[in-house]
Formats: structure tokens, C-alpha cells, sequence
């Protein structure tokens, strides 16, 4: 058989499931999808506020005839509740989801998610012990604290699940990710029974919930998100690089150790943003680059920009659940982790974790 | 053990040695009584010596010491009888079942945490990990959420929650026979499942049986009473005894199942007896004081450092689970701290502290030896 004759026969195949193709679909039904959810995310609460009211809400919101000082209750609620909380999961998510593939990439590791591996937990000791010492609450110093408290967490982390024995181990990252957590949250947890104050501060966002989320709090986290997202998007070439072993990728012209700091530098600031803004999530990092790439495939190219439409499309169902499934809201974490740790099981028993 | 066999591989190479001699490890003693015998090892026996010291003296502070102003030698009046109605009563009614239930439990929940991680070969292979604590909740959740709330209730209920959960994990981490780390992974899915589920359980319940069962599920010996402590002292007389009297095969067990069958040793029957009493010796601590976290996880691998041993061992263990619960509880009422924190928060901290450091040094011990 020649080479030509191989070429031909590949090629209508290759054709049909080019990736350019499938992901343009997957784009479609990804936006198709997320425009819906953020309108149902608009339409639905706990509160029952006709549909054509915000409808009319909204639109006089958007012609600019609704000045702050002049809304009433409901337009109250739709505009300063509903409408952050919706793009705030829409914001959390793409960061959670592209954090999610970044590190998996980084890490060569199927099993890397920023819950897993404590990120969220030292984003969240680092505000509980800034909130118990100096009495911060919401704002940028909020922010920063949590970017302190994951980039520190995901450092060593990092440094002590990939060396040593079983270093090249997945499961042993995870295991340190999941120690460090229990230890953190252990911490935390008797700072905030001995520290009531405290306690009261953060125990809106302790469960990783999306409720009661203000303009000030979006706007405060924004920024970092903006930049972590910036950072991620610039990074798929390296990550297809870095995928190929280190070696490779240096034979290819690219630089892991640059590489991993810019990776480094987004995985903090989208997760220590995320969880500044909704507290701890876990499981979004875990399910959505494994969901994509057995869409799109491997390359990221597509994966990042694709997480970064599934994942706010999974955090916004996690929170529109919620949100309807009991009386009484659940935190959206709840929902997320409901979902996800089946997923951690089906990984591990498909092929994550080898008999070692 | 290790040194044992290289010794003996030695002298056959140099042909010092007579042959049939055994050679112990530097402060092991033989002991033979007519057709039996058995080693004792010196600094085994030592170090559980002191740690049973230790964890008397802790516990003897936890009677001594507490908001009532009560002094050692009212205690000891109380203990022997000659005390007020009050004093007595606070030394033999409340403190007293306390800190014998610390003691107890420690030693039952480090050696439950010793057979686990024997039989999975693995240090991280303790009921914490494997979602025993939380399967356990998840049963006492389930049962109040159906209006069943009482001091036999929830216990059952415990008991078989974390039974369920067990073997749930172990049936999802079953492929052709189970990976240490796998049921491990699996076992931190399931307890992230059963979590958030019991998150779910606590806003649908009416907040009255939600705050009881919050409370037990810190995992507190606030409120234990002399009709926790008997239960438990009834199991651990069962138990531990059979536990003790497969010791021995447990250890053959870790070098391999195959090698262990060679040797004659029935394992389906010692695994189900070493489970099946580890299961019910943390059944019957988290039935009454909660999920006390990473006790079982720590205690065994703390005492096979401080006595270098070849493998974790049962005696030492219960006493340094003994040693850590009486401490972490006098740590957990301290009058330093504004409020009295539940003991499962200091386990927590102390245990997830360890297990970094064990990781930490993991890392460590490699990259010295390459």
C-alpha cells in the first residue's frame, strides 16, 4: 500500500471528525446552551417575580432609565441579586474551568483540580486568617488574600507531590492536595468556632455558594480574573508542548520552567479570585477538561477556549439547581461536589490511578 | 525481620555462623516455654510502656483540671468515695466516663486504624480515608431525617451507614482485586459524595434534629456518659483479644497473599475477622463521640516510628491512640482558648499535620537513597 493510497483512505475520515469542525458545533451548542442558562438564572429565585417584569426591568435597565437611587424592590432584587449572581458564575466558572485544564496540563496529571489539590482550601485559611487578625471583609485586600493563600498552598502542594517516592504518581498529589486541605480546613475550622465574628463573616461563603453576591464583590474580583483568563489564553501552544514531556517540548523550542510560572501565575489568580468570589468549589477543574477533551480532543487550542464556555454553562446549572432543588437554598458547592466526585471515581477506576 | 534475614544470608556466605542458629535483631528476646515461643521486643515493649505512662498522666490532668476548681486531692477523695455530693459528682459523673472514653476509644480506634492499613498495605488505608466517618454521619443523618432521633438510633444507624459505605467503596474500587491507592482515591470520592450529600440531609431536616445531629457530627466527648463508655469497653474486651491472637498472621498477610497462603494461613478468614472487628471498634467510637478525625490514620504509623518496627503493630498502637485522644481533648479544653473547641477539630490539625509531614518525608527518604 503507498503512501498516497493511506492518505486517501485517512482523509475522509479525518475530515469528518476534524476537530476545527466538531468544535465549531461544540461552540454552538456551548452558546446556545449558556445564553439559556443565564436567562433561566435571570427568571428564576426565590422570589416570584412575573417573567414580563423582568423582562421590563431589564430592558429599562439596559435603555439607562433605571438610575440606582430610583428602583423599587423587585428591580432591587433582579438587578443588584440576580444579575451579578448570574455573571459572577458565569466569571467563576471560566476561571474554575480553565484553572482546571491549566493544571492538568502543567501537571501531566488527570486528577489535578484546584478543590482536589487544596487550592481552594489555602485561598480560603488565607481569608479566614486575614478576616480573624486584621478584620478584612470584602473588597480587594479580600482578593489579594486569597491569591496569597493559593498560590502558596498550590506551591507546595506542587513541590511535595511531585517529589520523592512515587513522584511521578498522580494519586500521591492528590493525596497531598486532600492533606494539606484537611489540614487547612481543620485550622480554619477552629479559627472560626473560637472567633465567632469571624465566623459570621465567612460563613456566607464557607460552602462555596453564589448567594447574596454584590456589584462591590464582582467588581472587586474582576480584575484578577481578567488576568488569570489573559494568561490562560495565551498559554495553549506551550501546554501542547509542555504535554509532550519536557525534553520534547525543549527539543520543540518551547520552555517548561516559563512555561510553568506563567501557568503557575493563572492557576492562583483565576482560583484565588474564583474562591474569593464564591468560596470553595470543587470539582469544576476535575470534570470539565475531561469532559472536553473527550469532545474536541487533546489539543488546547480548543480546550481552554472551550472550558471556558463549559464551565460557567456546568457552575450555572450547579447554581440554578440549587437554587430549586430545596426550599431553603443549597450552597452550590453542594451541587458541584454531588456531581463531581462521581466523576473522580469513574477516573480513577478507568485509568488514573495504576496498580503501582 | 529484614536484619534478621540478611544476617542469616551473611553468615551462610562466610560460614561464621553454625547453621539452624536464628539470629535476632539487636534487643529482640526469644522466649520459649516448653513446646511455645514467641520474640519480645525490648524497645517495643519499653516505649509502649511510656506511652501508656504518658496517657495516664494526661488523662489523670484531664480529671484534675477543668472550670469547677476541683484539686487532685478532691479527685481522689471522689474516686474512693469520701467526697461531697457535688465534687463527686462532677469527678465521677462527668469527668470520669469522659476521660475513660478517651482513653478507650483511642485505643480502639488506633487499633481498628492498625488492622486497616495491615491489610491494605498501606499507611493511608485508615477508616478516615476510606469514608467510614462519613458514611457514618450520612446513616445518622438518613435515620433523623426520618424522625428516628435517640441514643440507640443514631448509633445503628452509624454503624450501618459506615458498614454501607465500606463496602460500597470497596466494591467501586474492585477491578480484578483492589490497589492500595485506588481505594484510597475511591474512598475520597465516595467521603466527597457522601459529604455534600449530608450537607443536602442537614438543610431539608428540621433545625432542631439538624443542630443535635451537627453536634455528634463534629465529633465531640462533650456529652459522653457511663452509657457510652460500657458499650465500648464490652466491644474492646470482645475484640481485642481475637485481634491479638491474629496478630501474627496479620503480619505474614503483608508480605503477600500468595506468600502468606504458602504458609498456611486461611487469609479470607483472618481478613474478615481483623475487618470485622476493626469496623465494629469504630462503629461503636463514632456511634458515641462522632467522627473523631484521623486518630486511626495517625496513632499506628506514630507508634511504628517511635518503636522501628518492621510493620504496625497493635499494642503500641492502642496506646498512642490512647496518648493522642486524651491529649487532643486536654488540648480541646484548654483555658487557653476562649471556647471549648469539639476534640475532632485538634484531631483534625494534628492528624492532617502528619500526614503532610509523612508525605514530606516520603519525598525525602527517596531522594537520599538515589
Amino acid at each position: 500500500m503507498s503512501v498516497q493510497t493511506v492518505y486517501q483512505e485517512l482523509q475522509p475520515a479525518q475530515r469528518v471528525g476534524s476537530p476545527g469542525r466538531r468544535c465549531t458545533l461544540i461552540i454552538l451548542v456551548g452558546l446556545v446552551l449558556l445564553i439559556g442558562l443565564c436567562w433561566i438564572s435571570l427568571f428564576t429565585g426565590s422570589g416570584s417575580i412575573p417573567a414580563h417584569r423582568v423582562l421590563s426591568t431589564l430592558s429599562s435597565w439596559a435603555a439607562g432609565d433605571l438610575p440606582s437611587g430610583a428602583r423599587d424592590t423587585t428591580e432591587l432584587l433582579i438587578l443588584e441579586r440576580r444579575l451579578p449572581r448570574t455573571v459572577l458564575a458565569v466569571m467563576v466558572g471560566a476561571g474554575l474551568g480553565a484553572a482546571g485544564v491549566v493544571m492538568q496540563a502543567m501537571t501531566r496529571n488527570p486528577l489535578a483540580d484546584p478543590g482536589l489539590l487544596g487550592v481552594n482550601a489555602g485561598a480560603y485559611t488565607a481569608v479566614v486568617f486575614g478576616s480573624a487578625a486584621m478584620g478584612v471583609t470584602v473588597g480587594a485586600a479580600h482578593v489579594w488574600l486569597a491569591v496569597v493563600g493559593a498560590l502558596i498552598v498550590a506551591v507546595s502542594v506542587y513541590v511535595i507531590g511531585t517529589s520523592g517516592a512515587m513522584g511521578g504518581n498522580p494519586a500521591k498529589l492528590v493525596l497531598t492536595g486532600v492533606a494539606i486541605g484537611a489540614l487547612l480546613s481543620g485550622i480554619s475550622f477552629a479559627v472560626t468556632l473560637l472567633q465567632p465574628e469571624v465566623f459570621d463573616r465567612v460563613r456566607f461563603w464557607s460552602a462555596g455558594s453564589l448567594q447574596g453576591r454584590s456589584i462591590d464583590e464582582l467588581s472587586a474580583v474582576l480584575p484578577f480574573l481578567a488576568v488569570g483568563l489573559f494568561i490562560a489564553l495565551l498559554l495553549p501552544r506551550a501546554l501542547n508542548a509542555l504535554a509532550l514531556g519536557d525534553d520534547a517540548a525543549v527539543a520543540l523550542g518551547a520552555r517548561p520552567g516559563v512555561t510553568r510560572l506563567a501557568g503557575l501565575a493563572a492557576v492562583t489568580l483565576l482560583c484565588g479570585a474564583a474562591t474569593a468570589a464564591a468560596g470553595p468549589l470543587s470539582f469544576i477543574g476535575l470534570m470539565v477538561p475531561h469532559a472536553l477533551r473527550m469532545l474536541s480532543g487533546p489539543d488546547h487550542r480548543w480546550l481552554i477556549p472551550l472550558s471556558l464556555l463549559a464551565a460557567p454553562v456546568l457552575v450555572l446549572t450547579a447554581d440554578i439547581l440549587a437554587r430549586v432543588v430545596v426550599a431553603a437554598e443549597l450552597p452550590a458547592g453542594v451541587v458541584t461536589a454531588f456531581l463531581g466526585a462521581p466523576v473522580l471515581i469513574w477516573l480513577t477506576r478507568r485509568k488514573a490511578v495504576k496498580n503501582r | 525481620m529484614t536484619t534478621a534475614t540478611t544476617a542469616n544470608q551473611r553468615s551462610a556466605q562466610t560460614g561464621h555462623v553454625q547453621r539452624n542458629t536464628v539470629l535476632f535483631r539487636p534487643g529482640v528476646r526469644p522466649v520459649r516455654i516448653s513446646g511455645f515461643s514467641t520474640t519480645f521486643d525490648v524497645r517495643t515493649i519499653l516505649i509502649t510502656a511510656a506511652l501508656v505512662v504518658a496517657a495516664l498522666a494526661v488523662a489523670w490532668w484531664n480529671m484534675i483540671s477543668g472550670s469547677a476548681g476541683i484539686t487532685a486531692t478532691d479527685t481522689l477523695g471522689a474516686l474512693l468515695g469520701g467526697a461531697d455530693e457535688g465534687t463527686s459528682r462532677v469527678v465521677l459523673e462527668w469527668r470520669a466516663p469522659r476521660v475513660v472514653f478517651t482513653l478507650l476509644g483511642g485505643a480502639a480506634l488506633a487499633v481498628a486504624g492498625a488492622v486497616f492499613q495491615s491489610q491494605t498495605r498501606n499507611p493511608l488505608g485508615s477508616p478516615d480515608i476510606i469514608g467510614f466517618s462519613t458514611g457514618a454521619y450520612t446513616g445518622a443523618l438518613l435515620v433523623a431525617s426520618f424522625g428516628f432521633t435517640g441514643l440507640l438510633a443514631t448509633p445503628l444507624a452509624a454503624v450501618a451507614g459506615g458498614l454501607a459505605t465500606g463496602v460500597l467503596v470497596y466494591l467501586l474500587a474492585w477491578k480484578g482485586g483492589v490497589s492500595g491507592l485506588r481505594i484510597i482515591i475511591v474512598g475520597i470520592g465516595v467521603s466527597i459524595f457522601l459529604g455534600s450529600f449530608n450537607t443536602y440531609l442537614m438543610t431539608v431536616l428540621d433545625l432542631e434534629i439538624a443542630m443535635s445531629v451537627a453536634t455528634w457530627g463534629a465529633g465531640s466527648v462533650n456529652d459522653i456518659t457511663w452509657a457510652h463508655v460500657l458499650p465500648l469497653l464490652a466491644i474492646l474486651l470482645l475484640t481485642f483479644p481475637v485481634m491479638l491472637s491474629q496478630a501474627r498472621n496479620m503480619h505474614l498477610m503483608e508480605m503477600g497473599d500468595d506468600a502468606a497462603a504458602g504458609l498456611g494461613i486461611r487469609l479470607e478468614r483472618v481478613r474478615l475477622v481483623q475487618f470485622t472487628c476493626g469496623i465494629l471498634l469504630v462503629a461503636v467510637v463514632t456511634a458515641a463521640a462522632g467522627p473523631i478525625a484521623f486518630v486511626a490514620l495517625v496513632a499506628p504509623q506514630l507508634a511504628l516510628r517511635l518503636t522501628g518496627a518492621s510493620s504496625v503493630q497493635l499494642l503500641p498502637a492502642a496506646a498512642m491512640g490512647a496518648l493522642l485522644l486524651t491529649t487532643s481533648d486536654a488540648i480541646a479544653r484548654a483555658e487557653f482558648l476562649p471556647a471549648s473547641l469539639p476534640v475532632g477539630v485538634i484531631t483534625l490539625i494534628l492528624g492532617g499535620g502528619y500526614l503532610v509531614w509523612l508525605l514530606v518525608s516520603l519525598g525525602r527518604s527517596r531522594k537520599a537513597s538515589t
